[in-house]
């Protein structure tokens, strides 16, 4: 006769703690050193730029002080100012820090509010159908045959807004992409046993799309919110490069480059820093964007 | 497939509209009076300004001035005596008289954007499809110019680095790709003005040719010296774009069985690679047609002005900044319509280059 041997215990409460998906998504990214190195990145820009405050008060800079007598123009590594100043003697760390704040949040705003919108959107619009969908329809439709920074420079050239409705403008443009999405991916779940299955218990709708549908939906949109951040982020810098972003005194990175093209021939560092750090940024959200779709999604080729 | 292209215009008809209906809400939207921007007067007293925007009919609800808009003959026209036909343009101030004889001439001139009228700039009194035709050459030389090197230079560079996959090749070509994808083109613009332009003076710096005394261009070829950096800027991103689509289609192609019945029946890897797998590969790049003419279109506003060429995008940025309304809605429906028909001219070819495809 055999006897098999008892699972020990340890085993045993490996077997019983069953990793979900996302657990093993999860685990997938924490071993792709790119997407690591990416994240590292933004998370250390990132809380730079919170803490604006605070490293620019340890150096004893300012990013409001002007000094125009004499340490205008200061190339990078002067004493006092590591980045140097620019045409008005501001230290350009402290602006550069300042400015990242601003531009970090108008593009994670962003990306969120029209994740936010374009889930509840699409799930409702996928899971009801009818005149709505095809009103919704036709809207996404519409909006997305105008090429988007065409409509985004002439709305922020007549309505001229500040960082905050610029996020509702950019929100306005780009919500249709995932809206899109997720009614595809809900109309190809609607059919599927487990919704039939739960409406057969008496399940509400509500409580089908909130507790069923939305978490088959939401890997999928949560793997494109990462390049949905650098492209918002780019969209941003360009607006703000044309003069048509956030409006001076308040910096960004691209009203920064914007501003400082006039100087280039004198103090090519200050144009070069602010494309630099979006270039970073951008990159490090694609690669992020990358790596959680190659960890969500395994099969995928690239 | 004449049906299939006829069905896919109808289809196409209520985007259509939904873009003009669009266009003109952002009309109807943007914060102070026509009136005023017409005038250039702010100070005029509340009742020139109403007894003004009647007679140009600007007080009227949104769809009446919608359709007039539309393809109507009287869009921002003046009634000068009251009889209710529009005799007169806001741009002249006087009855409309352009051939001199003395006598007006009827309404009619402005059919609406429906018979290709989009009325008179506000800021240069010239018919709007006349500013838009001036401008659209310098853009299509410049946006052909872009396409044609991407595909030149993305094509080969996506086999290649199918074809050498996971060697140095294709890690160098994949990382200049995404980096190319994330820098912002205007600063890549104006890094490489100054190295070429400013620093070693090898290249002009911006603008499209030297004009001569009448106010045109050379030749294409007499002022090729203006094309090349403005071209390299534009075309990184779509550089970028195609080799990877084309990367990861000549991958899936390689793995199929027709390929290794070309490699075993000894073919040379050229011959494979670039006759069979490569045609094949190509398939995806029609379905990027719809999506580049967009992006083309967005990125002429931020190309052009950094390189001062003198294009839609310039006139776009110019007038969307001198709020000069006609203009702009005139570029927002071409650009719209060149979206729409981009996306139509992706699918007809996606559907002719493969037989596998059917029309349902």
């Amino acid at each position: 006769m055999l006897k098999r041997a008892g699972p020990s215990k340890e085993k045993a409460a490996a077997v019983l703690r069953s990793r979900s998906l996302t657990d093993l998504a999860l685990a997938r990214l924490w071993n792709d050193r790119l997407s690591m190195a990416a994240i590292t990145i933004m998370v250390v820009l990132t809380l730079a730029s919170i803490t604006a405050p605070l490293i620019s008060g340890a150096l004893g800079v300012d990013p409001n002080t002007t000094d125009a007598s004499k340490s205008k123009y200061l190339p990078l590594f002067s004493e006092g100012h590591v980045l140097g100043t620019d045409n008005l003697g501001r230290d350009h760390l402290a602006r550069l820090l300042y400015a990242g704040q601003v531009s970090l949040f108008i593009g994670f705003m962003s990306a969120f509010l029209a994740l936010v919108i374009g889930v509840t959107l699409g799930i409702f619009t996928g899971y009801y159908g009818g005149i709505i969908d095809d009103l919704i329809n036709w809207v996404i439709t519409t909006l997305n045959a105008i090429p988007g920074l065409v409509l985004l420079i002439v709305i922020s050239a007549v309505f001229r807004p500040d960082a905050n409705s610029l996020i509702l403008v950019i929100v306005f443009l780009t919500w249709t992409v995932t809206t899109r999405l997720v009614r595809g991916e809900t109309l190809a779940i609607r059919s599927r046993e487990f919704i039939v299955g739960a409406k057969a218990i008496g399940a509400s709708d509500l409580r089908i799309m909130a507790a069923h549908i939305l978490p088959n939906v939401f890997s999928l949109t949560i793997v494109t919110l990462a390049r949905n951040i650098g492209i918002v982020m780019l969209i941003e810098a360009s607006l703000s490069f044309l003069g048509l972003g956030v409006q001076p005194p308040t910096a960004t990175w691209g009203n920064m480059l914007s501003k400082s093209r006039e100087f280039i021939g004198k103090a090519p560092h200050l144009m070069i820093l602010p494309g630099l750090l979006i270039t970073i940024v951008v990159l490090c959200l694609y690669i992020i964007g990358d790596g959680l779709r190659d960890a969500f999604d395994p099969t995928a080729t690239d | 497939m004449i049906k299939y292209i006829i069905r896919r215009l109808i289809q196409s008809i209520p985007t259509f509209f939904g873009i003009t209906l669009l266009s003109y809400l952002l009309l109807w939207l943007a914060p102070g009076s026509v009136v005023e921007r017409l005038y250039f007067a702010p100070n005029i007293s509340a009742e020139t300004r109403a007894r003004l925007a009647a007679q140009l009919g600007i007080d009227d609800p949104f769809h009446i001035q919608y359709l007039r808009w539309l393809a109507g003959d009287d869009w921002l026209r003046w009634d000068s005596d009251g009889d209710g036909v529009a005799d007169g343009a806001f741009e002249l101030l006087t009855p409309l008289d352009e051939d001199g004889d003395g006598v007006p001439e009827p309404p009619g001139q402005n059919y609406g954007i429906l018979r290709g009228d989009f009325g008179r700039s506000f800021i240069k009194k010239k018919p709007v499809m006349e500013i838009f035709m001036a401008n659209l050459p310098a853009t299509l030389e410049l946006g052909i110019a872009t396409i044609l090197t991407s595909l030149v230079i993305g094509v080969p560079v996506g086999v290649l680095s199918a074809v050498t996959r996971g060697r140095w090749f294709d890690n160098v070509s994949r990382v200049m790709a995404v980096i190319f994808d994330a820098i912002p083109n205007f600063w890549l613009g104006y890094i490489l003005l100054y190295i070429f332009a400013v620093l070693l003076d090898l290249a002009p710096l911006g603008g499209r040719c030297v004009p001569n005394l009448y106010g045109v261009c050379q030749s294409l070829f007499g002022r090729l010296e203006y094309l090349p950096l403005p071209t390299i800027v534009f075309a990184a991103g779509f550089v970028a774009l195609f080799s990877r689509y084309i990367r990861t289609s000549t991958l899936e192609v390689l793995n199929q069985d027709y390929i290794r019945t070309a490699r075993a029946k000894g073919l040379s890897p050229g011959a494979v690679n670039f006759r069979h797998a490569m045609r094949n590969a190509m398939i995806p790049v029609a379905t990027l047609l719809g999506p580049i003419i967009t992006n083309i279109w967005a990125g002429a506003i931020v190309i052009e002005t950094v390189f001062a060429w003198p294009g839609v995008g310039r006139i776009t940025f110019t007038s969307a900044i001198q709020q000069d309304y006609p203009v702009v809605m005139c570029i927002v429906i071409f650009a719209s319509l060149g979206t729409i028909l981009g996306f139509l001219l992706s699918d007809i070819l996606y559907v002719m280059i493969d037989p596998r495809i059917r029309i349902s």
